[in-house]
């Protein structure tokens, strides 16, 4: 009844191929992003419900907000090329570690050249998207060999690269400014004389960097080079017989992939962590955003964040029920309980909709354009 | 399927109008950051219970602390990071003044957690472990790290090394390796490991051990082909049961092992069962064992079922839970002499902490004699002690074979200091001027 498109008519080609046809949906987005840039802010600084700490802000929106948008940068390897990583999580570890390096300051002796390689601390905000970019770099070289290898095969080969960094990170102490301990913290951050350090001020930045990239992911993937990736995901054969370079095809997915999550890397160790250690990007990290990939759904922008809060949002409100309502079960219960509520769950969605979250959302649009008067 | 989304959403709604927990006014809130699953899990049990039943015992026995009653809660980190900030941010504004003091007894969390309780002004106390520079209050004001550094550990360590060698001097050309968990925790010994390498000419090797620690097979095999004189073991969880039974594979003389103070409990050698007899570790001066405090928790708490877990009782790392759990008290009870006997921020206790002081007597009237040395916080000393002894394992339980180490005060002070300043100029912190603290 009320998402109805009858009497929007498009009369421009533009207009046709919009990346939100129809107006409901423009209105519905735009009234999101309103709510997350303006009204949540400003809940947050009256401190209403649920804003009443900063708690909502800060373990829970700003972590959906940063892993929402690693999962967008898998998902355009998985999702939209085909190509199985397991590496995300190294990634992630290799845009935190570079932004870091860059903030910090970088210094290469050359001492055989007897020279050095000097670039002064950065501002954080310039060392971030550099984070991303060194992850892109590293991203091309760990997919060169999908050009050889296919399907289970490279997700193994990618495996590489993940036991490859946490090896890097924990054993090359330039990467840590030589500090015995191997963790960093990191710099306070700066976006022109404004210091970003209160929950709000990291929220919006972290929102402003989600919003940024997830429109140009979804302007790419409507694009040429989509088109491309999704040729080559649906057979790589007859992609390269229409005249697809698979070279340019393949490494393209992962540098645009490895450039989105190394910045989310970066962001998570700046904005969320605060001090980290290569633990926090680890193999299990590369399969939690796996994980959100494949619940929301392969191939779908909109998938990466319902996957990401099924993911990361669940487990902790469902950590948090039994207190909340006061009943008396001790936290190794609860944890194992949520283990088993969360594994359940997994299941019974990917039985029931393999395709994930996105294909239940365009399963209740169809439904919702006849409601109330299905056929 | 409309009435199942409705009753869901009902359902929903109600379980969020139930999500406010009634606290009364004259409550003191202390968070809980515990592990009771997970590999680390063994150890986090006992510690977790020592400081919830020290918690029950104040409220049961004494009715609070001065009348203001403790509500805690638990929450579970499984020692990792970012669960552990996932606990902090829940729990550091509940109740009515918000968190007094946190102690995640993790080196990860700790590291991560330094960077945010200035903001939020909260105390982060480390009962021996925890940023080994954070003994400087100067720079760090917020981080209190109780009794013993990983560096004053080290040097004890080496010290009862050297004394089975037959003095210092026997050091020299002395092979000591170093099995440690590979991480923050497992590293920071390692800068005063090789400064003492530097004085007293010791080889020196650190032998990492990726987490969880459960694959060791190839570092005790380096460990029988290199046949270090002595090894230390910087494990936790898993872990050192697993060097335990890795080395008595290799055939590496557990009486030649001597662990950190995180590695010395019943948890760590009981699953290597004989393999383990002659293991030594040092101890964050307690021992295991029962004391004075134990009769009072076997009053009121133990026999009325209201322990958080009984089979723990006394065991090394239940007595540490007790000791971080009254230091954090006895800083509230300090505090409100000052801020008036109420429920306090965390910044009034933070000041209680700084100015806390331990006694010999107020310890044994506390029940601890046996368990803690006097301690003593300023503004500049944020350690307040750092001695430590040994015991061995014989199989059944650990026996004290050694008098109490004192950590070499210029070399920690020195490593702290310069530790402490690449910290200040990183973070752009300037150091308070601790002559004009109040």
């Amino acid at each position: 009844m009320l998402y109805r498109e009858a009497g929007q008519f498009k009369t421009t080609y533009a207009a046709d191929m919009a990346v939100f046809p129809i107006r409901q949906d423009r209105i519905a987005l735009a009234l999101l992003v309103a709510v997350a840039f303006i009204a949540v802010p400003f809940m947050a600084e009256a401190q209403v419900w649920p804003f009443r700490t900063d708690y909502m802000v800060r373990a829970i929106l700003i972590p959906f907000l940063i892993l929402s948008l690693a999962a967008v940068g898998v998902n355009i390897l998985i999702g939209y090329c085909g190509q199985i990583s397991l590496g995300s999580g190294a990634f992630m570890a290799i845009g935190a570690y570079s932004a870091y390096k860059f903030a910090t300051g970088v210094h290469i002796p050359l001492a055989w050249l007897g020279t050095a390689i000097s670039i002064p601390p950065l501002p954080g905000l310039i060392s971030i998207p550099l984070g991303g970019l060194m992850a892109a770099l590293v991203g091309i070289l760990f997919g060169i060999p999908s050009l050889r290898i296919k399907g289970l095969y490279l997700a193994v080969a990618t495996l590489a690269a993940q036991f490859f960094f946490d090896w890097v990170f924990i054993r090359v102490k330039w990467f840590v400014n030589y500090n015995s301990s191997g963790s960093v913290s990191a710099p306070d951050m700066y976006l022109g004389p404004i210091h970003i350090n209160t929950p709000v001020e990291r929220y919006l930045l972290c929102l402003s960097a989600v919003v940024i990239f997830a429109t140009l992911a979804k302007n790419l993937v409507r694009g040429n080079i989509g088109r491309q990736w999704m040729a080559i995901r649906d057979m790589d054969i007859a992609a390269e017989l229409m005249g697809i370079r698979p070279l340019y095809a393949k490494l393209s997915a992962f540098a645009v992939s490895s450039f989105i999550v190394g910045v989310a890397g970066a962001l998570f160790a700046f904005m969320y962590l605060g001090a980290w250690e290569p633990l926090a990007f680890d193999i299990n990290r590369s399969f939690q955003l796996l994980f959100m990939v494949i619940i929301g759904g392969l191939g779908s922008i909109l998938g990466c964040f319902l996957g990401a809060a099924f993911i990361l949002i669940l487990p902790i409100m469902l950590d948090q029920i039994p207190h909340a309502v006061g009943i008396p079960v001790s936290v190794e219960t609860v944890s194992h309980l949520v283990f088993i509520v969360t594994g359940g769950l997994i299941c019974y969605l990917l039985i029931v909709e393999p395709r994930g979250f996105a294909r239940l959302w365009g399963i209740a649009k169809e439904k919702l354009r006849l409601w109330p008067f299905p056929y | 399927m409309i009435r199942k989304v409705l009753a869901l959403a009902a359902a929903v709604t109600g379980v969020s109008a139930l999500a406010q927990p009634v606290l009364a006014q004259n409550e003191q809130f202390l968070p809980a950051l515990v592990y009771r699953t997970g590999p680390y899990a063994p150890n986090g049990i006992p510690w977790a219970n020592g400081t919830a039943d020290y918690w029950t015992l104040i409220n049961e026995r004494d009715g609070g602390i001065n009348g203001v009653k403790i509500v805690f809660e638990e929450c579970e980190t499984s020692y990792a990071t970012d669960k552990g900030v996932e606990c902090y941010e829940r729990l550091k504004s509940k109740g009515p003044t918000g968190a007094g003091f946190f102690a995640p007894l993790s080196t990860g969390i700790t590291f991560a957690l330094t960077e945010k309780v200035p903001g939020d002004k909260i105390p982060l106390l480390t009962l021996g472990y925890g940023r080994s520079d954070s003994k400087d209050g100067s720079v760090f004001p917020w981080n209190f790290i109780a009794v013993g550094s990983y560096w004053s550990a080290a040097d004890a360590a080496i010290q009862h090394i050297a004394k089975e060698f037959g003095g210092k001097d026997k050091l020299k050309g002395k092979k000591i390796s170093l099995v440690y968990h590979d991480s923050p925790y497992g590293k920071e010994p390692i800068p005063a490991l090789e400064e003492m390498a530097k004085s007293y000419g010791y080889v020196f090797k650190a032998i990492p051990v990726t987490h969880p620690g459960v694959e060791q097979k190839s570092q005790w095999l380096a460990v029988r082909q290199d046949r270090p004189d002595y090894v230390i073991l910087w494990g936790w969880g898993v872990m050192n049961s697993t060097s335990i039974k890795e080395a008595a594979a290799v055939g590496y003389p557990r009486d030649k092992i001597i662990g950190g103070w995180w590695s010395g409990a019943e948890p760590d050698v009981i699953p290597a069962g004989d393999q383990a007899i002659g293991y030594k570790a040092l101890m964050l001066q307690h021992p295991a064992g029962r004391f004075k405090i134990h009769d009072d928790l076997e009053k009121y708490i133990i026999s009325t079922g209201k322990s958080a877990g009984k089979d723990t009782f006394a065991h090394v790392l239940y007595n540490r839970g007790l000791i971080n759990a009254m230091i954090g008290v006895e800083a509230i009870r300090t505090a409100q002499k000052k801020y008036g006997n109420k429920p306090l921020t965390g910044e009034q206790v933070r000041w209680g902490f700084e100015h806390l002081d331990l006694t010999a007597d107020r310890i044994k009237e506390l029940g601890f004699e046996g368990l803690l040395k006097p301690l003593k916080f300023t503004c500049q000393d944020h350690q307040g002690a750092d001695e430590a002894r040994v015991h061995q394992w014989d199989g059944k339980e650990w026996k004290i074979i050694s008098d109490f180490y004192k950590a070499d005060a210029e070399m920690q002070d020195r490593l702290v200091k310069a530790s402490a300043a690449q910290y200040a100029k990183e973070k752009n912190i300037t150091p308070r001027d601790c002559s004009k603290a109040d």
